[in-house]
């Protein structure tokens, strides 16, 4: 092994990516844990706001339709680096207002929570019209047909709304996971050790930039293929039921 | 023309009571007056046909009955248990239209079975999430009835794979499975292709040869005579005529009628 790497020139690579000191490879992983922790929590926090978002613009009422517009309308059409900018600040300048009016000091924000809010928020945003659109395109018997069971509202989202409109819904949701793993570099910007800014951090301390972004690279990319089968196995599962547009229906 | 015969199925009127009574019953969709005032009563074990051409109401008074349409006004009594409404028509009270719809299963035009469910998961949903069945009884009670409807080889299938006529009929055990006071059926047979009508029909004149309670929206004329026991015709919204088979097509008064007959036959 040694042999191999010392022959392609890539001995001192090895080296600086090593998981114990002087390598720098423990803090890469520990960005990426970060960066993972925070893609989950906002794409997790995102389909919460995008379920009820989607119900609350396909049946709430006017005043709800009309802020739901505004939410998804502004979210979509700010740059995310600079949303980021936006919530960070605004949110913690304003968790820290509340905690001194309440008598308490500054506090310190966990940047993991920070992350999920920031990120979350805008994941939300996008996740509402994928929703959406999923839930619209499920055909109005499957939910006439509960209605006419007599399933109450809450049953019928759960037991069919839900299941059917998963096969709608995986695909953009996969591309919402995928933005949001990568989302997660921009939180570099407030100072957040993820795997952007560990990666910053070795590379200019050790002069090593083409190595370490290299390696950052890798990482992502191992990130989204492993998604990639995830999700492939999501689908399989939320189109169980409808015949492939490849196999012959029998 | 038979006439006597058809009027057998009919149970003793006054031995038992009524299953559905309507009355007075509107409905609008914006400025178009799609019901204009229907009243109809249907006592238990009664079959009843509701004919007419299209867009003279016959679905939607169907669907008015269970509330899947909204009706302007009107008073909808089931098993004398009168549905609440507000004034514009609505349920008044939403536990009571679940309580009465699990009641009243519904067979639609187009199956609407739950696509990603197997038909055993589509036949005890119902059972075991509304009505709080023992799943392990839900189950064999849904394997009783697929079979009686001759899909028992097929109850771990997707609906999708399915012909047109095996989901009518898994849709019919799913109706089934609730073990309703009525079944509405909303033009059963008029989605499916002409082979596959026949193999509806006959487990529809099973159900109605053993004394269930229908409202049968239906196209089938033939079939309308033989199994109903009480046939109506609507027009434009309105009653046009009603009387039991023999009478509505042996001996049909209004014209409107002759003519609607003669244009299906």
């Amino acid at each position: 092994m040694e042999l191999i790497l010392e022959t392609l020139g890539l001995a001192e690579s090895a080296q600086l990516l090593s998981l114990s000191p002087p390598g720098w490879g423990a803090n890469l992983l520990r960005g990426l844990v970060n960066s993972l922790k925070i893609a989950f929590g906002a794409f997790g926090f995102g389909l919460l706001i995008g379920l009820f978002g989607a119900y609350g613009k396909l049946y709430g009422g006017p005043v709800l339709r009309d802020l739901l517009a505004i939410y998804t309308t502004v979210i979509r059409a700010v740059p995310e680096l600079v949303l980021i900018l936006i919530l960070y600040y605004v949110g913690t300048d304003l968790i820290n207002k509340a905690s001194s009016a309440l008598g308490y000091g500054r506090i310190e924000i966990s940047g993991v929570v920070a992350g999920i809010w920031v990120l979350g928020i805008v994941q939300g945003a996008y996740s509402i019209e994928v929703l959406r659109g999923a839930i619209q395109a499920v055909p109005p018997g499957q939910i006439e047909a509960a209605r006419a069971f007599g399933m109450p509202p809450i049953m019928t989202m759960w037991r069919v709304t839900i299941p059917a409109m998963m096969s709608f819904a995986t695909p953009g949701l996969a591309n919402l996971w995928l933005i949001a793993t990568k989302d997660t570099a921009l939180l570099a910007i407030v100072g957040f050790s993820e795997l952007t800014l560990e990666t910053r951090q070795a590379a200019s301390s050790t002069r090593a930039y083409f190595t370490f972004f290299l390696a950052a690279g890798a990482l992502y990319l191992i990130v989204t293929l492993c998604s990639g089968v995830v999700f492939a196995w999501i689908e399989k599962w939320a189109r169980r039921g409808q015949p492939s547009l490849r196999e012959d229906r029998t | 023309m038979p006439t006597a015969a058809s009027a057998e199925p009919s149970p003793e009127p006054d031995t038992l009571g009524e299953a559905i009574q309507v009355e007075d019953l509107h409905k609008s969709f914006g400025s178009l007056e799609v019901l204009k005032g229907v009243s109809l009563n249907a006592r238990k074990g009664d079959v009843v046909a509701i004919i007419g051409g299209s867009g003279s109401g016959k679905s939607t008074m169907l669907r008015c009955i269970n509330f899947l349409e909204t009706p302007t006004s009107g008073k909808i009594t089931i098993d004398g248990e009168q549905i609440e409404m507000n004034a514009d028509g609505s349920p008044a009270n939403r536990r009571q239209i679940e309580r009465i719809r699990t009641r009243l299963a519904m067979v639609f035009q187009q199956f609407n079975l739950w696509t990603h469910r197997t038909l055993l998961e589509n036949v005890i949903e119902v059972p075991v999430h509304v009505l709080k069945v023992s799943r392990a009884e839900a189950i064999a009670q849904a394997r009783v009835l697929l079979d009686r409807v001759g899909l028992g080889d097929k109850a771990d299938t997707f609906p999708a794979y399915l012909s047109g006529g095996q989901q009518q009929r898994a849709a019919i055990a799913r109706a089934l499975a609730v073990d309703p006071n009525v079944m509405l059926f909303d033009e059963p047979t008029s989605a499916l292709d002409p082979e596959l009508v026949g193999e509806v029909l006959t487990v529809i004149r099973d159900l109605a040869a053993e004394g269930r309670t229908m409202l049968l929206v239906t196209h089938e004329m033939k079939f309308a005579r033989e199994v109903a026991n009480h046939v109506v015709y609507l027009f434009e919204g309105r009653i046009e005529e009603q009387g039991p088979p023999a009478e509505v097509f042996g001996n049909p008064q209004s014209a409107r009628l002759k003519q609607f007959l003669s244009s299906v036959a």
